[in-house]
């Protein structure tokens, strides 16, 4: 394997590669400035390390397993180990960066806590932490999620916080971004967002990564007691916005024998003007504060994505993902809605694990890609699927 | 970096020429193609004729995120009517026919960077714009990648400042700005109703005795005839946007000249 090794990570002024930056108006600057140069430096503080250790250990479960899934791995005659983020507290990988952040908010003084979501995951993990640590918490959630995605709706609101519909555009998640960060520019002092995606301005696509950077520093040392050595051949991971994807790959990223598959949502194909498929449909732009691909229009207005899985349904990538893209580091794969679904029903009757549609883009790639017996494929079960009962339900008429 | 434009009244930018007029200056913000797709022409010349001095031409963008809820549904309006930066340039292509009045586009980045910011810039330079507003650009990346690319089409753009923004960078803003200052009133979105108070007047105060080398203009909170007298006492000028996009949803187009008196009297 001979790929031309340079900085995948972010640079000191915020990109990776041409991607990245902090596109934002003025009346953010303090705000994402104020950040800018406080994250380091407080994650690298003893106490915050041992504080964020703990919490992840005795609240959220960790470390995840490493599980060798046996049955899959006969099927498709290759060595398959999924990382358990199915079986963090809330459900999905979601409250790795909730829990940094939370820490990283009451480091800076903040009392009241913003965040997005689109199908709930993020916005529950949110909530969690927010209760935790006894903080305000609203969340933004689009008047259309809010609708489809009512048990999440609920969780939130029994866990203190204020849901808030967000009425504008297409009333999903990008609209409910958008309210949050309008939220924060209303209220510049007190408030910290807590952004659930490896998106937004930097150092926003730094922190999340780095906080769910502990998904790959696991990998590593469990696959080492499995296997005998740290690096897999292939680490695999959905991609929305791509914060799982980010945690997966991030200790792999200048490991030249490690290849790295990023899976997006192919919604009804991805020619079929109903997708998600941001690295095939998308174009260079600028989206919730940073430069990055995205789906748009010809005149450079935000299109809406479509993917059966409300956590894939994101018109953009993060910095990091398209730096990734655009160097050829990662290779990109689209999945449909119906590889997705076949795929995770898969999953449940080879190895009793009911997956999050999301996880079930990435499990779809065996059927359309073959991998060598001996080689070792880790791929992150970023979530768990009760959420996402009433369309499996729906989908194959349980 | 700005003598080509200060260099005579000849080759002057309009908006420079407009800042050295002995009095408190008008501008008025509204959505490009809102309430109909083909408004845009006669709102400006309704708006020169009736005594304002500066008019910025607001670029519909799906997802605003500086803006409040009266400009987002002008803005989602206006796409649907099927605006777009290329029908906005056509729209205005003969303007200067018609009107000498300073003309602003403001708008978010990622219309303009899809154009390609120097075909924008060469197009506001044909047509006779006078300068841009893009909020969503950061005063850092301009310098760095754009700013020679304005100068060589003579466009001035207009930096923010907000009541967060401290001395040090508001001085850097100054240095950069070849025009004036945008001064945000408050830590906000656009469309804040609430008037100003003592927090406000500080800030005014503030900037005003910094004696920075660009003028400075309100925007954000102005609404009507007090507020507009309350900011100029301080500015140079003050904007009205979300209170005149309110306006012609209620009442048209056709009284315009109602609502310019009624802030300039």
């Amino acid at each position: 394997m001979t790929k031309n090794m340079e900085n995948y990570n972010v640079n000191e002024k915020g990109y990776y590669g041409e991607f990245g930056g902090a596109y934002i108006p003025e009346m953010l600057y303090p705000n994402v400035e104020e950040l800018r140069q406080n994250y380091l430096k407080v994650m690298a503080e003893p106490e915050f390390q041992k504080e964020f250790n703990q919490l992840l250990k005795d609240y959220v479960g960790r470390p995840s397993p490493l599980y060798f899934a046996k049955r899959l791995s006969e099927k498709y005659n290759t060595k398959v180990y999924l990382k358990r983020e199915d079986l963090n507290h809330t459900g999905a990988h979601k409250i790795n960066n909730t829990i940094g952040q939370i820490l990283m908010a009451k480091r800076l003084g903040k009392r009241r806590i913003i965040a997005e979501t689109g199908a709930g995951q993020h916005g529950v993990a949110t909530a969690t932490v927010c209760a935790l640590m006894g903080l305000e918490c609203i969340v933004y959630m689009g008047e259309i999620d809010i609708a489809r995605q009512a048990p999440n709706v609920a969780r939130m609101k029994m866990l203190g916080a204020t849901v808030i519909p967000a009425l504008s555009g297409s009333r999903t998640l990008k609209d409910a971004t958008n309210e949050a960060i309008r939220d924060w520019i209303n209220n510049p002092v007190n408030t910290h967002y807590i952004i659930g995606s490896a998106i937004g301005p930097h150092p926003y696509p730094d922190m999340v990564t780095k906080f769910q950077s502990v998904i790959s520093e696991e990998i590593k040392w469990q696959l080492k007691e499995h296997e005998g050595r740290e690096n897999p051949d292939y680490v695999v991971a959905c991609i929305g916005g791509g914060s799982n994807a980010a945690g997966t790959y991030y200790h792999f990223l200048h490991e030249k024998d490690v290849n790295i598959i990023a899976v997006e949502a192919a919604g009804l194909g991805v020619d079929s003007g109903e997708s998600a498929a941001t690295s095939v449909l998308g174009k260079e732009g600028i989206i919730h504060g940073c430069k990055t691909l995205l789906m748009q229009t010809s005149d450079g207005q935000i299109t809406e994505p479509y993917s059966i899985s409300a956590g894939l349904d994101y018109p953009g990538v993060g910095p990091m993902h398209a730096h990734l893209c655009k160097t050829e580091r990662a290779e990109f794969m689209a999945i449909t809605d119906d590889d997705a679904m076949k795929a995770g029903l898969k999953l449940c009757e080879l190895e009793g694990i009911i997956p999050a549609i999301e996880s079930s883009h990435a499990l779809a790639i065996f059927e359309q890609k073959t991998f060598k017996p001996d080689d070792v494929v880790v791929v992150s079960l970023s979530g768990r699927g009760d959420k996402d009962l009433e369309n499996y339900i729906e989908y194959f008429k349980i | 970096m700005d003598s080509c434009l200060r260099r005579n009244d000849k080759t002057m930018n309009r908006i420079n020429k407009k800042l050295k007029e002995d009095k408190k200056l008008l501008s008025i913000y509204f959505t490009a193609g809102y309430p109909s797709i083909n408004d845009t022409v006669s709102i400006i010349q309704d708006l020169e004729k009736n005594g304002v001095d500066m008019i910025e031409i607001g670029l519909p963008f799906s997802d605003p995120l500086a803006d409040g809820s009266t400009i987002q549904a002008s803005s989602t309006q206006a796409l649907k009517n099927g605006m777009t930066s290329e029908v906005l340039f056509n729209q205005l292509k003969d303007i200067r026919q018609s009107v000498n009045i300073p003309l602003i586009i403001m708008g978010y980045f990622n219309p303009i960077y899809q154009y390609g910011v120097e075909a924008f810039c060469k197009k506001c330079q044909e047509i006779g714009i006078d300068g841009l507003i893009i909020p969503d650009l950061p005063v850092d990346v301009y310098h760095e990648k754009y700013q020679t690319i304005f100068e060589k089409y003579g466009l001035i753009n207009v930096f923010l400042i907000t009541p967060q923004t401290s001395d040090e960078r508001i001085r850097y803003i100054d240095s950069i700005s070849n025009g004036f200052i945008y001064m945000v009133s408050s830590a906000s979105t656009t469309g804040a109703q609430s008037g100003f108070g003592e927090e406000q007047t500080q800030y005014f105060e503030r900037i005003g005795n910094m004696n920075l080398n660009n003028p400075q203009i309100v925007g954000f909170g102005i609404s009507n005839n007090q507020t507009f007298t309350q900011a100029t006492q301080y500015a140079k000028g003050a904007i009205i946007g979300s209170a005149f996009v309110k306006h012609v949803t209620n009442e048209g187009v056709n009284s315009i000249d109602k609502f310019v008196k009624s802030v300039l009297n």
